[in-house]
């Protein structure tokens, strides 16, 4: 046990904590037992604070790392502290794919669950939660079996709730079948945000992943220029050499801090404009790897760094269809505003799950990296914030670092129902975060 | 909690009642306070900052009555302030000093006393018992005012600045002191701030309103910069000044 300052992805908003791994369910009950305050912690990507207790107790759960053998059907048991990258390493070669997986492999599967994490593919097979089978779930009150039909209150409730209801220790997750390690990718850039919008709404359907990549610098006619990147798993015959490898090991690393500043409104605008030129401006049934396709920026170890010791945050919202206006309005603002954002990812989100703090809803997401610096910052995201409220949509607690309390609970007009639970399972609030305390999630 | 701007919910503020604290006050409930605890000498003042704080935004606001003449009680009075605060404290504010009238008071060893405990004596106390409280919080945010005074002491106003000089140096070994704890010190620097403390006297270069230092602060908390100059150009007139040979600086700065 020792005593660490975590941060969140975002490198900001820092807390000391005790950190202790974990590596049985057993262990995970007794330092239950033995602290006043504890969450669990896996690989730190969440952006902002959740992973931490300031003050409290930190439970790292890469110590739960095991990963059972994989059925004929694609069913597999895995340790909650297994990342994505190493189930991908071994069901690869043996044909199964993640059925969810976000931009980053570098995740475990307890936090995939925690936040409920959505891909390229949601529009189609939904967030993680919805192919795990069961879990076990360590609460103040003991070890739980939950699935969707079993303690399904629990479950749910678990589903998305930043590991407030307690430490999952394992997953059994339904994969997704493969036969090659190839996406078959057909690439369009389009001039502003209008036609993408319309592209992806007649389109997407046609394709199981989708993704777009919006320039939020750019004003005037080419306001929210993109590139939509949208595939399918390759078979077979439609590639040369059809393989089956896990994904590679990083290439690129980012050793050390530079300073802050060296993102600025003038290089990511350089940036933008060379991603963008780049591209083609259609591109049909290219052959790329799972990780150029999925994980881009596993590519480089800790890219978090480039933003240097200031950190930077991610604004990720959320808004049905009726609302589309807000996705326009939300880039407007912020090319308007001139605050650097690197290219902004859209994405199309099929229907949410039963889960109270989910936060897929259908409709659009857009989510941007924003360096810490601009004083004019602080004020521009409220402003967002208030846009995102009144159109009805949300933040997703995994990259937020800056909502006040009062707009969480407009967000998630079901937190005072995953209260009623906590309160039952928790009496005592054991598990909280730096988040759940920021945006008083767990109730006063 | 703090959120990444460093923007805190909950906030103790020592000289709770002095313009610039209530300026600092204000912006902070602005954006995301909305738990203060004003502790100062006088409650009706601290009544008025109260009332100007909920205006703002706050929705539980405490006083907590202390005399910064008795360092003796310092540490009663930090643990006073967090139990009125209830829950872990993002940021400490300490904006206790007394400017005294040096010509009056060099004569008088009891107002000399007076000034170094106010100045120093006090706020470095009080620091000792925060190091403790917000450590073991495992994070936290200490806002000290010091002064442009801290820099180089002058005839006019010795006893402040090197009470203030005393102070600023201590902050700096303290923010050594703070480093992995998640505890940080920022240190602010005002120039000359058209406040209650300095009714009556001339005007210097480079003044400010309680507002603008208000501005340089919330900039400096999104930085995390160690020292916050207010204004910024004070770093480097300071540094000019600094290393003037001293029968310039006295004609430079004596004539106020």
């Amino acid at each position: 046990m020792t005593r660490e300052l975590l941060y969140g992805w975002g490198l900001t908003a820092p807390g000391n904590c005790e950190i202790q791994t974990v590596h049985s369910e057993a262990q995970v009950i007794d330092q239950m037992n033995k602290v006043s305050r504890t969450i669990a912690r896996g690989l730190g990507r969440s952006y902002g604070d959740p992973a931490q207790v300031s003050g409290g107790m930190v439970l790292n759960n890469r110590g739960l790392c095991e990963i059972g053998p994989i059925s004929e059907t694609g069913v597999v048991t895995v340790g909650a502290g297994a990342s994505i990258d190493e189930l991908l390493q071994i069901s690869t070669p043996l044909g199964w794919f993640v059925p969810v997986t976000p931009g980053t492999r570098q995740v475990t599967i307890g936090g995939a669950i925690a936040a409920d994490v959505h891909g390229k593919n949601h529009h189609v097979d939904g967030s993680f939660a919805n192919h795990v089978l069961s879990m076990r779930l360590v609460t103040p009150a003991g070890a739980h079996t939950i699935s969707p039909t079993k303690k399904a209150e629990l479950f749910w409730g678990t589903v998305g709730a930043m590991g407030l209801t307690g430490v999952i220790t394992e997953a059994t997750i339904q994969m997704t079948p493969i036969t090659t390690d190839s996406v078959l990718v057909d690439t369009d850039r389009y001039a502003n945000l209008e036609a993408v919008m319309t592209a992806m709404l007649e389109g997407d359907d046609n394709y199981r992943y989708s993704v777009a990549w919006v320039d939020c610098m750019t004003k005037g006619k080419n306001m929210g220029r993109a590139i939509l990147t949208r595939g399918d798993h390759a078979s077979v015959d439609q590639v040369k050499n059809p393989t089956l490898i896990g994904p590679e090991p990083p290439k690129l690393n980012v050793p050390f801090m530079p300073p802050s500043g060296l993102l600025n409104r003038a290089s990511v605008r350089l940036f933008n404009e060379a991603w963008f030129r780049y591209a083609p401006q259609h591109r049909e049934k290219e052959v790329q790897s799972l990780s150029t396709f999925f994980h881009p920026l596993d590519g480089v170890s800790n890219w978090n760094r480039m933003y240097g010791k200031r950190g930077f945050l991610q604004y990720q919202f959320a808004v049905s269809d009726a609302h589309s206006d807000t996705v326009v309005n939300a880039i407007k603002r912020l090319s308007e505003s001139g605050v650097a954002s690197f290219l902004a990812v859209l994405k199309r989100f099929g229907a949410g799950n039963a889960s109270p703090l989910s936060f897929p809803i259908p409709g659009w997401t857009l989510a941007l990296d924003l360096p810490i610096g601009s004083s004019r910052l602080p004020n521009v995201l409220d402003e967002l914030d208030d846009m995102v409220v009144a159109a009805g949509g949300r933040l997703y607690f995994a990259k937020d670092s800056r909502l006040s309390p009062e707009k969480a609970q407009v967000m998630y007009p079901r937190l005072k129902e995953f209260r009623a639970l906590k309160d039952r399972i928790d009496p005592e609030h054991k598990l909280t975060s730096d988040l759940a305390r920021r945006l008083r999630l767990v109730g006063e | 909690m703090e959120n990444a701007f460093g923007q805190p919910q909950n906030v103790v503020v020592f000289g709770g009642s002095s313009d610039i604290a209530r300026a600092i006050t204000r912006k902070l409930c602005a954006a995301r306070t909305s738990n203060v605890v004003l502790a100062g000498r006088n409650q009706k003042a601290l009544n008025a900052a109260a009332d100007e704080a909920k205006d703002y935004g706050a929705t539980q606001v405490s006083t907590v009555i202390f005399d910064a003449e008795e360092p003796e009680n310092a540490a009663k009075t930090v643990d006073a302030a967090f139990a009125a605060a209830g829950e872990p404290v993002d940021l400490v504010i300490i904006a206790v000093g007394l400017l005294g009238k040096q010509t009056e008071d060099e004569d008088d060893p009891e107002a000399t006393l007076r000034m170094a405990s106010v100045n120093y004596t006090w706020p470095v106390t009080a620091l000792a018992q925060l190091r403790k409280l917000m450590v073991a919080q495992g994070h936290g945010r200490i806002l000290l005012i010091s002064s442009v005074a801290a820099i180089r002491v002058r005839r006019t106003m010795y006893n402040y600045g090197a009470a203030k000089a005393g102070l600023d140096r201590f902050a700096f070994g303290y923010s050594q002191g703070l480093e992995g704890t998640g505890v940080k010190i920022q240190i602010l620097r005002p120039g000359y701030v058209r406040t209650k403390m300095i009714a009556g006297l001339k005007e210097a270069p480079f003044t400010t309103g309680p507002n603008e230092v208000a501005d340089y602060v919330m900039r400096g908390i999104a930085n995390d910069s160690t020292i916050i100059w207010s204004p910024p150009i004070l770093r480097y007139v300071f540094f000019m000044l600094r290393h003037l040979p001293n029968s310039l600086w006295r004609a430079v700065m004596d004539r106020q």
